[in-house]
């Protein structure tokens, strides 16, 4: 493994930073979701990094769950998305707003 | 240059491309094929750091279900014209972008101070060990029995959640 560390983890940073910005700004549910999925895989690629370089196998196994929370939220996620969308025939997110006051 | 570093490269490049083209683009299906490939990347950097299980799960669970779901969604929703979900207001994207640099060089700042490479002194054999499916198994359902079971009730409650929400009609 001849590859430094930092370039992993600043790949890492890089998504992770894509993510914030693409859920900030737009404005459709699903690819406000979609980058919530793109920031939980920037955190993968950080623990399978540290994983893989400390030669420790509890870094993949945490990856494996967070595997596992993600494909729970992204069903409960676009059911919520599903029934917003048969109510209020829109997903943009600047227009669902009834829980704000 | 050795073929890891060639990989790493290949690999890296077209993740942050198609990370940035995921955010950049207006129509969510283009967005939903390029995060396809971003994972697809994503699992050849794992395969280059010797995690073999979770590249495959990677491939299986992300690219092929997840994504599938999220396309099938797309579909079924079919909403009205893009154009308009972008927001109009440059000020709160000039806001967010400037916001996001100033984490970015944040964390870039910390990693180099932090060093890690100095002190991390890796060898190929433990790292090409940690990664096999022998290894997470026997992890998997001796010390991390409780957390397996856990996960497996978190997903059966999703399923039923998602087919309970999507289906009711709250008036």
């Amino acid at each position: 493994m001849t590859i430094p560390i930092e370039l992993y983890l600043i790949l890492s940073a890089f998504m992770f930073s894509v993510g914030i910005v693409g859920v900030l700004t737009r404005r459709n549910a699903i690819v406000v979701f979609m980058c919530i999925e793109l920031m939980l895989n920037s955190a993968n690629l950080t623990l399978i990094t540290f994983s893989s370089y400390l030669g420790d196998t509890v870094g993949q196994l945490f990856v494996f769950f967070v595997m596992a929370v993600a494909a729970a939220e992204a069903a409960v996620g676009l059911a919520i998305i599903i029934a917003i969308f048969r109510n209020k025939l829109t997903i943009n997110i600047d227009e669902i707003n009834i829980l704000k006051w | 240059m050795s073929i890891e570093l060639i990989l790493f490269i290949v690999f890296g490049s077209v993740c942050a491309v198609t990370a940035v083209l995921v955010i950049i683009r207006i129509n969510p299906v283009i967005s939903a094929l390029f995060l396809v490939v971003n994972f697809a990347s994503l699992a050849g950097l794992y395969l280059i750091l010797n995690a073999q299980f979770i590249a495959i799960a990677q491939i299986i669970v992300y690219a092929g279900a997840i994504m599938v779901f999220f396309l099938f969604v797309i579909m079924l929703l079919n909403p009205e014209s893009e154009k308009k979900f972008f927001s109009h207001k440059p000020f709160i994207k000039i806001f967010t972008v400037i916001v996001v640099a100033l984490v970015f060089i944040q964390i870039i700042y910390m990693i180099f101070l932090a060093q890690p490479s100095e002190e991390i002194t890796k060898e190929a054999a433990t790292s090409l060990n940690a990664g096999t499916i022998e290894q997470i198994g026997k992890l998997l359902f001796t010390n991390y029995v409780l957390p397996f079971e856990a996960a497996g009730y978190l997903l059966l409650a999703a399923t039923i959640g998602a087919l309970v929400i999507a289906k009711k009609k709250f008036e």
